[in-house]
C-alpha cells in the first residue's frame, strides 16, 4: 500500500533558521494522525509542504505517491482548513459554493447540516462573523468535501468548547461513514486524544514521537507513595521527573508495568497514574527536567 | 471521555467492557452487539480502534461474526468470561484486600466475620 503522505529526509530552511530537520514520516491511508507540538516546532511548515505551498530545502515529499507541488491531480484529493483562514469577501453560501466547484467528493447536503450544526448564518458576509464562526466555516469546508486527505492546522481559532465538541463529533461520524485519512495539528491534546490512531510530535524542527496511540497511552506512570518505597519500586527506570513532599513522592517513570509490577506497586501501598498524552508531550518537550524538592 | 480510565489501551477498554456487558448479562448470547461505528459514536473515540477492541474479543470466540448482518455474542460466551474472571478473582481482589487488611491490623477470623456480616453477602441491597 502506497502511504497517503511519505517525507523522506525533509528539511525546510528560512536563511539561518532550520523550520524543519530531517523529517521521515509515513501516513497510511485512512488513519487520523494527531500533529502535536509547541508553537514553532514546525506543524505549519510541514502541512505547507505536503499540500504543495512551499517546497522542501532538501528530502523529498510524496502525496499519493506523487509530488504534490503544481500537481492538480493530487491538490484536488485533498484540502488544507488552515487556522485563521483568510476569505474573498463573500457571502457564507457564497465561499461555500465557490469550495464545491474545487472539490470532486463534496458534499451540499452534508454542508448544510453543517452549517446548521454550528448555527452559521448562511447570507451573513464572512468578515462579518465572529472568529468562532469563520473557524466554523473552515471546517464545514474541510469536512463537506470529503477529500482523501483532509489536513486541520488549529482549525479552531475561537470555537467554544459546545462547537468543538460538535466538531469532533461530525468528525468521527465522517470517517467512520467515508474513511479518508486526516492530519490533525492542536494544542488541545487531551481533548482529541482519543480521536487519534497515530500521533506525531514535532519540537524544534524534528521528530520526537512518531508511534500509535494505543502504544502512547501507559507509556509513562507518575508512582506516588512514601518516598523510599518509592524509589525502591522504580529503582533500573529512567526518572523523568521527581517531586517531593514532606517523606512522599511522585516520581514520573517510563513503562510498561506488567501485572506482576501492578501487583507489586499495590502492595507497597503506592498508587500508579498514567501521565495523559498532554502530560506526555511536556516530557517529551523536555522542559521538566529539574528535579523540584519542597520539603 | 465517557468513563473510560487513562493508562490502559482505549482497545483494550472497549473490549472489557462489552465483555462486561456479556458478563452481567446486558448482551445475551446470540443478542447483536453495537457496530465499531456505534461505539465511536458513543465513546467518542476513532472507528478503528474501536473495531479494533471488537475483533480482541472475536479472537477469544466471544463475539462471531455473521456476514453481512453484523457481531454477536457467541454461545458459551458468559461462562468462558466467568471462568477467566475466577482465576483472575484472588489477585485482582482479594490481594489487594488483604494487603489493606494487614495494614490496618484485621486478621482472617474478623475478615471473615466482615464478609459474613455485609449486606452484599446476605443479598441485600448492592446499590
Amino acid at each position: 500500500m502506497i502511504p497517503t503522505i511519505a517525507a523522506t529526509a525533509l528539511g525546510r530552511r528560512y536563511r539561518d533558521q532550520v523550520a524543519l530537520d530531517n523529517i521521515s514520516l509515513a501516513l497510511e491511508p485512512g488513519t487520523v494522525t494527531g500533529l502535536l507540538g509547541r508553537n514553532g516546532a514546525g506543524k505549519t511548515t510541514l502541512m505547507r509542504i505536503i499540500t504543495g505551498q512551499e517546497f522542501p530545502t532538501t528530502g523529498d515529499i510524496r502525496v499519493f505517491g506523487e509530488k504534490p507541488a503544481e500537481n492538480d491531480a493530487v491538490l484536488r484529493r485533498m484540502i488544507f482548513v488552515r487556522e485563521e483562514q483568510s476569505y474573498p469577501d463573500l457571502r457564507v453560501e457564497a465561499a461555500i459554493r465557490v469550495a464545491s466547484w474545487f472539490y470532486p467528493n463534496w458534499d451540499d447536503q452534508l454542508a448544510t447540516q453543517l452549517l446548521a450544526d454550528f448555527s452559521i448564518p448562511r447570507r451573513r458576509r464572512i468578515k462579518k462573523l465572529s472568529r468562532g464562526m469563520r473557524s466554523a466555516v473552515g471546517i464545514v469546508i474541510g469536512l463537506a468535501a470529503r477529500a482523501e486527505l483532509t489536513l486541520f492546522d488549529e482549525p479552531y481559532a475561537g470555537l467554544d468548547p459546545v462547537a468543538r465538541q460538535v466538531f469532533y463529533d461530525r468528525l468521527l461520524g465522517e470517517i467512520a461513514e467515508f474513511p479518508r485519512t486526516v492530519l490533525l495539528s492542536t494544542h488541545l491534546v487531551d481533548e482529541v486524544a482519543d480521536l487519534l490512531e497515530h500521533i506525531v510530535m514535532l519540537d524544534q524542527g524534528r521528530v520526537v514521537l512518531d508511534a500509535p496511540a494505543d502504544d502512547i497511552r501507559g507509556k509513562a506512570v507518575t508512582v506516588k507513595g512514601q518516598a523510599s518505597v518509592v524509589d525502591e519500586f522504580v529503582a533500573g527506570r529512567a526518572v523523568w521527573h521527581r517531586q517531593r513532599l514532606g517523606g512522599r513522592a511522585a516520581v514520573t517513570v517510563p513503562g510498561p508495568f506488567d501485572d506482576l509490577a501492578q501487583a507489586r506497586a499495590r502492595a507497597m501501598h503506592l498508587s500508579l497514574e498514567p501521565l495523559s498524552l498532554q502530560q506526555l508531550l511536556v516530557h517529551a518537550s523536555g522542559i521538566s527536567e529539574q528535579e523540584k524538592v519542597s520539603a | 471521555m465517557s468513563g473510560l480510565a487513562e493508562g490502559t489501551p482505549l482497545f483494550v477498554q472497549i473490549a472489557e467492557q462489552i465483555a462486561d456487558d456479556v458478563v452481567d448479562g446486558v448482551l445475551a448470547e446470540g443478542a447483536r452487539v453495537p457496530s465499531t461505528n456505534e461505539l465511536a459514536a458513543f465513546y467518542r473515540i476513532n472507528p478503528a480502534t474501536a473495531a479494533k477492541g471488537i475483533n480482541v474479543l472475536v479472537e477469544d470466540a466471544v463475539l462471531e461474526k455473521r456476514r453481512g448482518i453484523g457481531m454477536f455474542v457467541a454461545d458459551g460466551a458468559r461462562e468462558q468470561l466467568r471462568a477467566i474472571r475466577r482465576k483472575k478473582f484472588a489477585e485482582q481482589y482479594l490481594d489487594p484486600m488483604l494487603a489493606e487488611a494487614r495494614r490496618l491490623g484485621i486478621d482472617s477470623d474478623t475478615l471473615v466475620t466482615l464478609i459474613r456480616g455485609s449486606s452484599f453477602h446476605n443479598g441485600g441491597d448492592t446499590a
